[in-house]
């Protein structure tokens, strides 16, 4: 038995680790001062692929993503982890893309893969936090989606069991392939890169597809196939208030606490 | 019309996001002149309408059945799917939570649709469209922070229907309407809207874990950020939360560091809270905490850094090491407590 599963990734700015010169003094984004990395959840879900290539060695993993050329350096970190083979979709047509043209995208992409069995990707990229391409490329490609998985229990033949980590607590749900499974925070972390494997693919140029390789409807794409419009975007203005500055001493703060005793606010 | 998808808890209750969705939903509903409508799925849903009149709906549309209980994402997205392509909203509410996060981009999908996920603000106006020349009346603004909350973005669909947008729990306030409220029950088919193929994903087992935590609903909080320095540190703050009654609340900063549970995270990405009292200890102040906090009656921020831009809305300032104040404040106020 083997499989052939395609991970999704994005390779993305490190938005947890922002300096003082992320943002330029227009208020717009300086990408140039923010790292870009393996999108976290992404690594997660490509260890899940890698678990059903452990037990079916003849399985094959394809890592793919949206991006710039230079998201080659997340293909080559994953070939080095144990995927199989890395494809960038690549074209200036695809920007302005909203997440539903980045799905659609990708979706025509996966199709262009041939056959697959199972999809994975990380829940959400932290560049955005929304969580909607999984769910919206599992619809366009009419498959049945398993949203924040943690462990991967078992995969036999056409049936795989997954816990589910939700708000309130953890599901089990049994599905039939093919599927799509995003991958949460809370799943093992992803093996590390193997040192032969790294020098083997350490100068590795992924194949690139542009947007007449993967057929799409043209105007799906990018900015055109986008419904959502930024309206406007505001630099942050911190609402000011006449605040009180409390003197850090024993008797400043006591006058504090019997203040808001008076007032009831703690009791 | 505008339609809210609702969500049942555990024992069989309207969540309360769904009724601030509501709440929100009949403001939106009285800017257009339209009508609020209600989804819900699940079963056994015996009089379940009469939770949500109350919040001003005028039409509460209920599907029973056994397969759409517990949640399950292709049984509720072929009736919420449907249910659009024959209601036609102009607007879709959800809550932003694991049920609406999971359905609502399916939903976008297959309507070919806009979404903006997580807002803290909706409202009613206008949009022009340079580019093309255009303009639009009555366009749904969903407002949310981006970018690591640098930046604060308004986002329309003025062409797409419905404009859908996900909201977090505790986002909106929740506000009866009018507990006399009138407005009729309309009870779909569900056998007419599931297939066969809905049942793809099967539950197997379900572990459903009571909130320990409960800091949505605390009325003083004691909060704190990265600057706690360590998990041990963390341990004054809850000493300061105990004697005071209130709870612990933290940063994604000190969560994503282990100083403190993930239920305890406080701003967009996490809980949204209106406590009297926020104290707020070695918090700097993104914009994504403050969006969880800055409606709270009264804030104190202690803080080494004098330029915290956290002390910009706080109504007390201490400026000095959190580890050093807490335990200060935590005597101060066993001294005068009668």
């Amino acid at each position: 038995m083997s499989y052939k599963i395609v991970v999704l990734i994005k390779q993305v700015p490190d938005t947890q680790n922002v300096g003082p010169d992320a943002m330029n003094a227009d208020g717009t984004v300086n990408r140039a001062a923010l790292p870009a990395i393996f999108n976290p959840e992404d690594l997660k879900a490509l260890e899940m692929a890698l678990q059903v290539k452990d037990k079916y060695p003849e399985s094959r993993v394809t890592v793919l993503t949206m991006g710039p050329e230079r998201a080659a350096s997340i293909i080559r970190d994953a070939l080095s982890r144990g995927a199989d083979n890395g494809i960038i979709v690549s074209d200036i047509r695809f920007a302005g893309s909203d997440t539903l043209a980045t799905s659609y995208a990708l979706a025509c992409a996966i199709r262009k893969t041939g056959h697959y069995d199972l999809i994975f990707g990380g829940r959400q990229a932290i560049d955005g936090d929304t969580a909607q391409v999984g769910p919206q490329v599992a619809e366009k490609l009419d498959l049945p989606q398993v949203t924040y998985a943690e462990r991967l229990l078992s995969l036999k033949d056409d049936t795989i069991t997954l816990t589910r980590r939700l708000d309130n607590g953890v599901e089990t749900v049994e599905a039939t392939l093919p599927l799509l499974v995003t991958v949460t925070a809370s799943a093992p972390d992803c093996r590390y890169p193997h040192a032969h494997r790294l020098l083997q693919y350490a100068k590795t140029q992924p194949e690139i597809w542009n947007a007449d390789a993967i057929s799409p409807e043209m105007e799906r794409l990018g900015l055109k196939g986008s419904p959502t419009k930024v309206k406007k975007i505001d630099n942050v203005v911190l609402a000011h208030k006449e605040g009180v500055r409390i003197e850090n001493s024993d008797a400043a703060i006591g006058e504090l606490v019997v203040s808001l005793m008076e007032d009831h606010i703690i009791g | 019309m505008v339609l809210i998808y609702c969500e049942l808890t555990e024992n069989a209750q309207i969540a309360d996001v769904s009724l601030e969705l509501c709440t929100k939903g009949r403001q939106l509903a009285d800017r257009l002149g339209s009508r609020l409508e209600a989804l819900v799925c699940g079963e056994s849903l015996n009089g379940i309408e009469k939770q949500l009149y109350p919040y001003g709906v005028d039409v509460v549309l209920k599907a029973d059945d056994p397969r759409l209980s517990p949640y399950r994402t292709l049984p509720h997205f072929a009736l919420l799917s449907e249910v659009i392509r024959e209601r036609k909203p102009e607007i879709v509410l959800m809550g932003a939570t694991c049920v609406g996060r999971d359905l609502a981009p399916r939903i976008a999908s297959r309507l070919r649709c806009g979404l903006t996920a997580d807002c803290t603000s909706l409202e009613i106006g206008d949009y022009e469209d340079k580019a093309k020349g255009k303009s639009y009346q009555n366009i749904l603004y969903q407002i949310r922070p981006a970018f690591g909350g640098n930046i604060i973005a308004t986002i329309v669909n003025p062409e797409t229907r419905p404009q859908m947008a996900t909201v977090r729990e505790g986002v909106m306030k929740k506000e009866l309407k009018d507990s006399g409220y009138k407005g009729e029950c309309v009870t779909l088919d569900a056998g007419r809207y599931l297939k066969k193929e809905d049942e793809a994903v099967r539950i197997v087992a379900r572990e459903i874990e009571q909130r320990k935590i409960n800091i949505k609903n605390a009325s003083i909080i004691v909060s704190g950020g990265y600057g706690m320095g360590s998990r041990e540190n963390f341990g004054m703050l809850h000493q300061l939360a105990q004697a005071l009654g209130g709870e612990v609340g933290a940063t994604r900063a000190a969560v994503d560091a282990g100083f403190a549970e993930g239920e305890r995270q406080i701003g967009q990405t996490g809980v949204t809270v209106r406590p009297k009292l926020y104290i707020a200890c070695g918090i700097s102040g993104a914009v994504q905490h403050r969006a969880g906090m800055d409606q709270s009656g009264k804030i104190i921020s202690i803080n080494t850094d004098p330029d915290a831009p956290i002390n910009a809305i706080a109504d007390y300032t201490i400026i000095g090491d959190a580890c050093k104040v807490v335990p200060q404040l935590i005597a101060c106020y066993n001294k005068n407590k009668k």
